[in-house]
């Protein structure tokens, strides 16, 4: 179920702006790698060139490779649509769509795509819920509209909506940025569960976070504004958090600056 | 001075002197008790007169009675609300009479007969008749119109807005700004040298559709283009990153979305030619009879009927008459559109209920 990553040696722009240079990593099947490093140094971008959304943006464009699983996610004649089928992503604002209810939300990705019977959905809307612990508190009212729940039941809505159409990977964009500690926590949690079936990259500003809940972490740099971000090191994270190989890691870590 | 009355011995650096709530309306009535009596006094017979002096003293002594009593920066504030009010009223004033003057005429010969007789028989000097006919011949042609204009409209907007880039985008939005520009006899005039002139096709509804359909389409390409940009790029990038094609992301998350205020921005357009005149004149032509084919022979149609019926009144009070009831029917039916826009918006408005 769950796949492999390896990236080599991928730089992305923005027109004609070099966001991220010559990143290579790989992240293993079922773990929760974590990225971390300051703002604009290029962990979005990069997780969003692994799903080919950087394209998405106008002027984005990505040199180098990523292999899912040995297939290259750039390589020629590959459908972006079919990529983004195998690996999901969660954003960082909640993002229900508005003219559905709960349940349509949870079908959205099966319905949109047309590839489902009808007797399946409402197995998979249960199970991607309970999937993402929000069916407890939603199961009286899959009716109602989506954007009725608070933050926290939004973006685990989203996660069920994510999971539902069984990705191989899901990407994580600060996806506890905008919520309160009781639902990160719910969140967190449900990463811990989530990461038997996925491989799961989280993107995360929130250093504790990334040291409770990934197996591994990458650190990010930029050399100074306007230049290209890089990738710093990866190790496991306890490395990372207690003995980093890379001065800048240790600064960034401690707080001397960042 | 009154602030030390006002706000007790001890000055508040918090508190100043206020005036009181229903100082506006006394100001209000003091300059309009003002205006009316210079105008008697000059001998001004003008209601305008009168009503432009309230308006300007009304400002004015806004201005000075707060800036003696609160100071000066409330003073421009409030001046600022009066000025609003002015200008609410000035606008309000010309529709609620062009309504009351329209209702007032109009009612004299709006019943059912006249909704559902044409004037057929009925010569233009006589009472009687009514508008069937027209209105069969506007909903038609208006109708044929909306059916043209819409996809096409809401097409070209989904272009500029979701693929658009570069020169094409560029160049389709000035011709839409070009077409929004468009004289109305223009349009009928065009339609009218390529519809009838060179593919010598006769007058017809759909020859009138044609031009309204030119009218219409820049409208609602920009409506809808406005409306499209309003709906934020996470769902967009929530359908996509979910496997969904960028065409069923359009069709199933961005339409639905934005389809509230689309239906309002098409219903305005409808509005909009509803009461178009010039191109009606030109390519529809005008009957006294009933024609339900739009494609074939002249027809009728509310804004033209209006139009004969003074025309060819020769004076006589009938055809006034029902050339106002024809303006009230044209009216009410504007109106009608607009409280159906209103409906179809707010019960297509993404939900936010619990």
């Amino acid at each position: 179920m769950a796949k492999r990553i390896d990236v080599s040696g991928l730089t992305a722009y923005y027109g004609s702006h070099k966001a991220i240079e010559d990143i290579s990593m790989s992240v293993e099947p079922r773990s929760v790698t974590a990225f971390i490093g300051p703002s604009g140094c290029g962990k979005s971008t990069f997780l969003r060139t692994l799903n080919r959304m950087h394209e998405v943006t106008s002027g984005g464009r990505v040199e180098g490779k990523v292999l899912l699983d040995n297939e290259d996610l750039y390589g020629a004649g590959v459908d972006p649509v079919a990529v983004r089928r195998e690996v999901g992503m969660v954003f960082q604002r909640p993002n229900p769509f508005p003219t559905m209810s709960i349940f349509d939300n949870v079908a959205a990705g099966l319905r949109l795509n047309g590839n489902y019977k009808k007797s399946e959905l409402n197995d998979v809307v249960e199970r991607s819920l309970r999937g993402a612990n929000l069916w407890n508190e939603v199961k009286d009212r899959l009716n109602k509209p989506g954007s009725g729940l608070s933050g926290g039941q939004q973006q685990r809505l989203c996660i069920a909506r994510a999971i539902a159409v069984e990705p191989k990977v899901l990407l994580m964009d600060e996806p506890c940025s905008a919520l309160d500690p009781i639902s990160t926590l719910a969140i967190e949690d449900l990463i811990g569960e989530l990461k038997e079936r996925f491989t799961i990259v989280i993107v995360t500003h929130n250093m504790q976070q990334a040291a409770r809940v990934s197996d591994r972490t990458a650190f990010f740099n930029l050399a100074a504004v306007g230049q290209p971000g890089r990738l710093i090191e990866i190790d496991e994270t306890e490395r990372i958090f207690s003995n980093p190989s890379v001065q800048a890691t240790e600064d960034y870590i401690s707080g001397r600056f960042g | 001075m009154s602030t030390a009355a006002v706000t007790g011995k001890r000055r508040s650096t918090l508190r100043g002197a206020s005036l009181p709530k229903w100082s506006p309306w006394a100001i209000g009535v003091g300059s309009i008790a003002v205006g009316l009596g210079i105008s008697l006094a000059a001998g001004l017979d003008s209601s305008i007169q009168w009503a432009l002096m309230a308006a300007v003293l009304f400002v004015l002594g806004t201005y000075v009675i707060a800036a003696r009593v609160e100071g000066r920066r409330q003073a421009k504030d409030r001046v600022a609300t009066s000025l609003v009010w002015v200008c609410f009223l000035l606008a309000v004033i010309p529709l609620a009479s062009l309504v009351w003057e329209t209702l007032k005429r109009g009612v004299k010969v709006f019943d059912v007969y006249f909704l559902t007789h044409s004037m057929g028989v009925v010569a233009d000097t006589e009472t009687g008749g009514g508008i069937y006919h027209a209105i069969l011949g506007t909903l038609e042609q208006v109708g044929i119109a909306t059916v043209i204009a819409v996809p096409i409209g809401v097409m070209t907007a989904v272009y500029l807005v979701e693929y658009g880039r570069g020169k094409l985008a560029r160049a389709v939005t000035f011709f839409v700004d070009v077409m929004t520009g468009i004289p109305s006899i223009v349009a009928g005039l065009f339609v009218l040298s390529f519809w009838i002139l060179i593919l010598k096709m006769g007058y017809s509804g759909f020859a009138g559709s044609l031009a309204l359909a030119i009218l219409m389409m820049p409208v609602v390409v920009r409506s809808t283009e406005e409306m499209l940009k309003l709906v934020p790029n996470e769902l967009r990038e929530a359908s996509l990153a979910l496997g969904v094609p960028k065409w069923r992301t359009i069709l199933k998350v961005v339409l639905p979305t934005s389809i509230g205020g689309i239906t309002t921005g098409v219903m305005l357009a409808v509005a909009r030619i509803t009461g178009e005149t010039a191109p009606v004149l030109l390519l529809v032509w005008g009957t006294n009879f009933i024609n339900s084919d739009p494609f074939k022979d002249p027809q009728a149609s509310l804004p033209l009927y209006i139009y004969q019926q003074y025309a060819n009144s020769a004076g006589s009070g009938a055809a006034y008459d029902r050339a106002w009831a024809a303006a009230l029917a044209l009216i009410a039916f504007v109106m009608i559109l607009n409280l159906v826009a209103r409906g179809i918006a707010r019960w297509k408005a993404p939900k936010t209920g619990r």
